[in-house]
């Protein structure tokens, strides 16, 4: 019994923003009127909120911020709206299905061409692709799209076949029609943002190429998503031909795309709910403000000076706002975790482990390159490279500052293309395959410079890597729940455990102190469960004292994994490794064990200049 | 299809694609050395061919209209730039597509609220007034003074951006804005320029398009989209790219217009789609460059 309603109470907090969203649909209709509205104002707040839900997982989950979204809300819309009006079909949801799944595959074509570059592009290339979709509907396709005059006459909404034909005519009728497929659409998103697909979605908005590095195809997970946007703006689009029985040709409008993005920003990105309340306060404020002569005709740029502002202070927006303010009073409790607690001590059990002593490496060559070179323009970096890597081995490669210790690490995990020469893992050539299936295959890279994810937690950070490993470099689960997948959470721990964040699993990253970040950087390699582990200065920045837990930390990692590390500081690179590779202005000078290497004069003379040839 | 109708569609793309290498131009030399795309523009274009309007009603000399719309977009520009761009900076490229395009749609709501939104013009002026004999075909005196006043314009930015030491600043800006910023150049005054430059373009560029098109506070929206097609196909930060992708949308507009007017606008969206699949960076970019 008890265990049954603990079940319950599990399921019901589990649906929380479901519950919380029926309820609110129900009561919805009832207020409208108090707030000024009538119900055909709920019923534009909710179409335009849908069509915000998918902009949202675009925009605020995946960081795609897109300026052409009516171009997929004008297709879905005049597809559903011809095919009813025609009438090809007379059953609404096989015509708004039939809208939401042209706008989808139009989505595809766009989508394919404007994720060629992101980051400003992006922006510019969806606004224009989107205009063109005016053009297009006023003028070629005028004769199926009635062109300015938009398509007239959509009739009002009959579901089902035969005897369980329903008509949807009246005015509440419509509205509970719009409210459920609202509420579909949230259902679909919360599931969407809670699953492995959503968890590598908001990782890819923090840094998308160390998503690419981490093992995940992040262009085929861009792309879906921008498919699902684009088919939550046709499923709109169609509804708005329904609920004012007209599709007009506005709905291709830049200004389309426009409100859609002051909305969803206003309301807050990245909540699914914000775009509803963005919506909520553009159609409200401009019912409300139309009555009040002489503010009238400034509504919009009463609008427009409240987005600018909020874009400027508060970039949350209203829901965003509300979720800190949550966090703050009820959220932070639990987290608060004292100070003081001297460095190191949660890994005092670390010290009383045995010091490996490790034999010298013989196992077969697992990474090799032959010959490797990168050259800028006029400058080489890196100078025709030879080197093998045995199983099992640490190998450290170091140089002076310029020696092209970091090109070459950017190519050994192909973050770079060499200009010639080959790279071997296994004895396969792994040359231009690319970061991301040289991760999958088993060769991960911590950065120089931190490369993690700010606004995820630690948990959420290491689940990156660990989903990489788990499902490969692309998986579409949209409905399983990322944070009950039981194989997942234990490779988390274990990464957790192995960098000592274990009892900062949920503190976001961004709040870590440096060398935490550092370890977690470290982590994020490791949980992608690598054969090749390649260390770029993990200890750069760091204090002595962490310095020291660090290699303590590197030694245990290192008794069953091959590594290779680029380091300046000598006592770190003396302790780990079993051989070194010395690179000078791009060449290998020497190569050997540390002993050997201490010895070289070559070496000497590349660190020291002309002072080592005197006689000591 | 005549011939003279022929050569007069080629002038008009001449004349629409110089228009819009200098609006691209404003935009591209902002993101080049702010790292800022401004979706203002097209409101800066559209406040432009305001004050032009103003100052042709007061005084009727289209010269003054001229120096109405430069000037005014240039300090409209330079409190912009100080007032608002300036707290962007440091801020992610979406935070400043947003706050730019929120701008916009302020400046346009404005011009509609004190000049109301029904089409206005401005006449040619009488110097430019009658048409020209170019023997392969009759053309307006003045669409032919436009190619004239742009080339000039785009002279002297090209003086500025090329021989000047505010020039080289923004020219390295382009190539690598972190090491501008490492050198301890003192970017302020050359940011400050850049954008007020930048919008005067824009602002000029209304007027002149004035007696071309009609002026309605909507009129900067086409022009945006067109001049953002114009800097991908030509490339992001290139003064020769913003030159040629502006004749080539130019022209492009205005051919198909003659041959195929239900697609004239789409036919520019479809190069564009070429150029991003076989040329992503466009046509003169930088590789690499984000």
């Amino acid at each position: 019994m008890r265990a049954m309603r603990s079940r319950l109470r599990r399921g019901a907090v589990a649906c929380a923003p479901e519950l919380a969203m029926a309820a609110f649909l129900a009561v919805f209709p009832y207020a409208i009127p108090d707030l000024g509205g009538s119900l055909d104002t709920a019923n534009r707040i909710l179409d335009w909120g849908l069509f915000g839900i998918g902009f949202d997982l675009l925009f605020g989950f995946t960081g795609l911020l897109s300026f052409g979204q009516a171009a997929f809300f004008g297709a879905g819309g005049f597809v559903a709206s011809y095919l009813l009006v025609t009438p090809i079909t007379d059953n609404a949801l096989l015509a708004l299905l039939a809208g939401a799944m042209a706008a989808g595959a139009i989505g595809l074509v766009i989508g394919y061409l404007c994720l060629r570059r992101t980051g400003i592009y992006f922006a510019m290339l969806t606004l224009a692709f989107g205009e063109m979709f005016y053009f297009l509907d006023i003028s070629p396709l005028a004769h199926w799209t009635g062109g300015e005059n938009g398509l007239a006459g959509v009739p009002a909404p009959h579901l089902g076949f035969g005897v369980f034909a329903l008509d949807v005519g009246s005015a509440f009728g419509l509205y509970w029609f719009i409210a459920a497929l609202f509420f579909l659409g949230f259902w679909f998103a919360v599931r969407v943002a809670g699953s492995p697909f959503g968890a590598v979605l908001r990782a890819i908005r923090d840094n998308s190429a160390r998503v690419g590095a981490l093992g995940h195809d992040v262009p085929k997970y861009r792309l879906t998503i921008f498919v699902i946007a684009a088919a939550y703006a046709g499923l709109a689009g169609g509804l708005l031909g329904l609920l004012q029985g007209y599709m007009p040709p506005d709905a291709f409008y830049l200004d389309t795309s426009g409100q859609l993005v002051v909305q969803t920003v206003i309301g807050g990105a990245g909540t699914l709910v914000g775009p509803l309340i963005g919506a909520t306060i553009w159609l409200e404020l401009y019912t409300v403000l139309q009555n009040i002569s002489g503010v009238g005709a400034l509504w919009k740029m009463i609008l427009g000076i409240v987005f600018v502002v909020l874009v400027t202070t508060f970039r949350y927006g209203i829901s965003g706002g509300a979720l800190l303010l949550w966090r703050r009073f009820f959220a932070a409790r639990p987290r608060a975790r004292p100070t003081e607690v001297p460095f190191a001590m949660p890994h005092s059990a670390l010290e009383s482990s045995p010091s490996v002593s490790r034999p010298l490496p013989n196992g077969p060559v697992i990474l090799a390159t032959r010959n490797l070179t990168k050259r800028y323009n006029g400058l080489t970096a890196v100078q025709d490279v030879s080197f093998e890597l045995h199983e099992g081995e640490v190998r450290a490669v170091i140089g002076p500052n310029g020696a092209g210790k970091s090109t070459f690490f950017n190519m050994l995990a192909n973050v770079l293309q060499p200009t010639s020469g080959t790279i071997e893992f296994r004895g396969e050539n792994i040359t231009g395959l690319g970061a991301t299936v040289v991760c999958q295959r088993g060769i991960a890279k911590s950065f120089q410079i931190n490369q993690i994810f700010p606004t995820l937690t630690v948990r959420e950070n290491l689940r990156i890597p660990v989903l990489a490993r788990s499902y490969g470099k692309f998986q579409l689960s949209l409905f399983g729940s990322a944070a009950r997948d039981a194989a997942v959470n234990a490779r988390i721990a274990d990464a957790a455990a192995a960098v000592q964040l274990a009892d900062r699993l949920d503190t976001p990253a961004a709040e870590l102190a440096y060398g935490d970040k550092r370890r977690l950087e470290i982590g994020l390699a490791l949980a992608t469960a690598p054969q090749v582990l390649l260390l770029d200065e993990p200890t750069a920045g760091m204090s002595p004292a962490e310095r020291a837990d660090t290699v303590r930390l590197l030694k245990r990692i290192a008794a069953g994994m091959t590594i290779v590390i680029v380091e300046h500081d000598m006592d770190v690179v003396f302790g780990l490794a079993d051989c070194i590779t010395v690179l000078f202005n791009g060449r290998k000078i020497a190569e050997g064990a540390p002993q050997q290497i201490q010895a070289d004069p070559d070496v000497r003379a590349a660190y020291l200049g002309e002072a080592v040839h005197e006689p000591a | 299809m005549s011939w003279p109708l022929f050569f007069s569609q080629v002038f008009n793309g001449l004349t629409l694609g110089a228009l819009l290498v200098l609006v691209a131009m404003g935009l591209t030399i902002i993101f080049g050395a702010l790292g800022v795309v401004n979706f203002a523009h097209g409101a800066l274009y559209a406040v432009g061919a305001y004050a032009g309007l103003v100052a042709y009603e007061r005084t009727s000399s289209f010269l003054a209209a001229m120096a109405a719309g430069a000037g005014f977009l240039l300090i409209l520009g330079v409190v912009i730039e100080r007032g608002l761009i300036r707290l962007y900076y440091r801020r992610p490229h979406e935070d400043q597509i947003l706050v730019t395009f929120g701008l916009g749609i302020i400046l346009v709501e404005a011009i509609r609220a004190m000049f109301g939104g029904l089409a206005r013009d401005i006449p040619a002026p009488s110097w430019a007034a009658g048409i020209v004999n170019l023997h392969v075909t009759l053309y307006p005196t003045y669409r032919i003074d436009v190619l004239a006043i742009v080339a000039t314009a785009l002279v002297l930015l090209y003086f500025i951006l090329y021989r000047t030491r505010i020039g080289l600043i923004v020219r390295a800006g382009i190539e690598d804005q972190l090491m501008v910023n490492i050198l301890g150049i003192n970017v302020t005054r050359t940011f400050l320029t850049v954008f007020g430059l930048g919008a005067m373009a824009a602002g000029f560029a209304g007027v002149i398009n004035a007696p071309i098109v009609t002026v309605t506070p909507d009129m900067g929206g086409d022009i945006l989209v067109q001049s953002f097609v114009v800097i991908v196909i030509g490339g992001v930060g290139s003064f020769w790219g913003a030159v040629v992708g502006g004749l080539i949308a130019g022209e492009l507009l205005s051919l198909a217009a003659m041959i195929a007017p239900a697609y004239s606008e789409v036919v520019l969206f479809a190069a564009m789609a070429v150029v991003l699949i076989l040329r992503p960076q466009g046509l003169f970019g930088v590789e690499g460059r984000q």
